[in-house]
């Protein structure tokens, strides 16, 4: 007998030696998601970027260590790296460490601290923006997906939710959010509320079809056999298994919003000062290409990459989340 | 066919007065007035005011207003707002300006990304696919007046020309010739920039289709037969991997409006999408109404030729 349960103990041993502990799936996107080497750089540009906007959020509005409002009109148009003029800009004015790391604009400005406020505010115009879409998607097309055949009146629900998303689909989208934009009082809350409330359309689609599929799978027939809630059901075992497409566009949809900013900004009816977005700084530069084409570059860049960034991940994030793409 | 097609028309004209009503709520119930977009000029009295909202029937209740609207639209009476000419010919026109534009981009767009996506496709994982999307995704990031400016800064000063505008000012009395190749020129640099995100976005699309059809058993057959290599990729999986494309000239339709503000704004080019804009300045609600509503309608007609071409070209699928 102590034989017997040696070898079954033995054998469970080579068994455990022989399978390898399989991966979480989570494991698994990660060990895909890591092979691709540009969305690996796009991630840590964007753990960059994170640690930017914080810091952009803390120096230069609650301890003021690079101050982006200052007006110094002796110092303008300072090229990048140049030194303040020491004896015309009396010394509660002066850069950090006395140099003007990114030059000065038009008015005398530190260019660095306006890029620092700027990403801050850039980025959680995109992270609200892509929340507001995301949200009203999941509801939307979670309702549209779950209880689609409930009927109210002579029309489905689903019917209703997807006719009205075939007719926010109809709106030219960039022309519709430059009208609102333009008709409502300038506010960065508005632009933020407005690219959300333009931007659903995609998501709704995917989580639909992610739920009329996982709605007929065995877990969530189960789920329902053991009468769990349908709260529980859809919340605890339906969106957690959706997640993967809203994933992937809401990353690329942070990048959308991004563009749309700055494009708003150009038009002139993007985020108003005293905000610095990278948008604004971009269009306001624009007028000084020839004089002092640094007030253009920097902004044009950073968004460059930083858009780039989130593209590269939400791609990187698709091929890892997609079993469908795998080994092809 | 017959009823498929009555009832999808009968679908889409709900829709399209739906979505004039939104449009109509939307704009009217925004804060700002056509009467109140110059208000520190001192000789605007109160009672002029009153009698621009009296001329627009800004003070009757709303569904009226939309009726009105619906009316002049649909008789061809609407005036704008800001010079009270009439909306309907003054959008034609702009359009006639946007469309060698629009025309000029999508060629440049399909006939790059085609081969572009088909040869990152074919060679997955060379040097050349890895280089092309990295290219695409550049495209696809980088904000497009960034670039327009970038582009308009380089040609004047290599080529010393202008490029703002649809023609170049002072030209008007020259040659014939020289008028159409001046505005040809003046063609090239709009078209190609509002091209390029195009490009990106369609040639990324390409790639994948062709790789969903590569992988198919008959690709395989073919390969087994014996077949050339070109005769493989160009005759059994392109032309599979081809049919949704078929769709995409239907959403082509609408793009005409929406994607154009920016670009000809920044080269000056009097079209569709700038009209739009001067609209939306002005507040000179007509104007912006009947772009939506064209811009809407161009949709609907899209959705339906791109249906009921993709039952044309792929026999699998039938109208119901």
């Amino acid at each position: 007998m102590a034989e017997l349960t040696h070898i079954a103990h033995s054998v469970a041993l080579e068994g455990e030696s022989a399978l390898p502990k399989p991966e979480t799936p989570i494991q698994e996107a990660w060990r895909i998601f890591q092979q691709d080497r540009l969305a690996l750089s796009g991630l840590v540009v964007l753990a960059l970027l994170v640690t930017l906007a914080v810091a952009g959020k803390v120096l230069t509005e609650w301890i003021i260590i690079f101050d982006p409002a200052t007006v110094r009109l002796p110092d303008k148009f300072l090229p990048p790296l140049s030194s303040v003029s020491p004896d015309l800009i009396p010394a509660a004015h002066h850069p950090f460490g006395g140099i003007y790391l990114l030059g000065t604009d038009e008015l005398g400005r530190d260019v660095f601290a306006r890029i620092l406020q700027g990403s801050f505010v850039s980025l959680s115009i995109g992270f609200i923006a892509v929340s507001i879409s995301v949200t009203i998607g999941i509801i939307l097309g979670g309702l549209s997906g779950f209880y689609g055949n409930l009927k109210l009146g002579p029309i489905s629900v689903d019917t209703l939710i997807m006719r009205f998303t075939d007719i926010m689909l109809c709106f030219p989208t960039f022309f519709l959010i430059l009208t609102v934009v333009a008709l409502l009082p300038p506010s960065i809350y508005n632009i933020m509320i407005v690219i959300g409330l333009t931007s659903w359309m995609t998501t709704a689609r995917f989580v639909r079809a992610e739920f009329l599929t996982l709605r007929e799978q065995d877990f969530v027939v189960a789920a329902q056999a053991l009468g769990l809630p349908e709260r529980r059901i859809i919340f605890r075992h339906m969106v957690p298994n959706a997640i993967a497409p809203v994933l992937v566009s809401a990353t690329i949809g942070v990048a959308g919003a991004i563009l749309t900013e700055s494009g708003l900004s150009f038009l002139g009816f993007g985020v108003q000062p005293p905000y610095a977005t990278w948008g604004n700084i971009l269009a306001s530069g624009r007028g000084f290409i020839f004089d002092a084409p640094w007030l253009f570059f920097i902004p044009g860049i950073a968004i460059f990459v930083v858009v780039l960034a989130f593209n590269l991940v939400g791609e990187g994030l698709r091929e890892a989340l997609n079993p469908r793409l795998r080994n092809r | 066919m017959w009823a498929f097609l009555f009832r999808a028309i009968l679908q889409r004209l709900v829709l399209l007065v739906i979505i004039s009503m939104i449009a109509f709520s939307i704009v009217h119930l925004a804060p700002g007035e056509p009467s109140e977009v110059d208000p520190a000029n001192p000789r605007m009295k109160p009672e002029d005011i009153a009698r621009i909202r009296a001329a627009f029937h800004l003070d009757e209740p709303l569904y009226l207003q939309y009726t009105y609207w619906l009316r002049d639209l649909a008789t061809g009476e609407l005036k704008s707002f800001k010079d009270s000419q009439p909306v309907l010919p003054k959008i034609w026109r702009r359009f006639l300006n946007s469309l060698p534009l629009f025309i000029c981009a999508t060629l440049i767009v399909w006939s790059l990304s085609f081969p572009t996506g088909i040869q990152a496709a074919v060679q997955r994982g060379s040097p050349f696919d890895r280089s092309t999307t990295f290219v695409a995704y550049a495209f696809i990031s980088i904000p497009g007046f960034f670039l327009s400016y970038l582009a308009i800064q380089w040609v004047v000063d290599i080529f010393n020309v202008p490029i703002i505008g649809m023609r170049t000012f002072g030209m008007e009395n020259a040659q014939p010739a020289f008028r159409w190749m001046d505005r040809l020129w003046h063609l090239v640099v709009p078209s190609l920039m509002s091209a390029i995100a195009g490009i990106a976005i369609l040639s990324r699309y390409v790639r994948s289709q062709m790789l969903e059809v590569i992988r198919q058993d008959y690709v395989r057959t073919a390969r087994a037969k014996g077949l050339t290599e070109e005769s493989v990729i160009y005759r059994h999986a392109l032309r599979n991997a081809l049919l949704p494309f078929v769709t995409m000239f239907g959403f082509l339709l609408p793009g005409l409006i929406g994607g154009s503000v920016i670009f000809e704004q920044i080269f000056a080019w009097p079209g569709l999408g700038r009209l739009g804009y001067e609209a939306i300045l002005a507040r000179d609600f007509p104007v912006i109404l009947t772009i939506n509503f064209i811009a809407a309608a161009l949709t609907l007609v899209g959705t339906l030729v791109s249906d009921v071409l993709y039952a044309v070209v792929d026999p699998r699928i039938r109208l119901q």
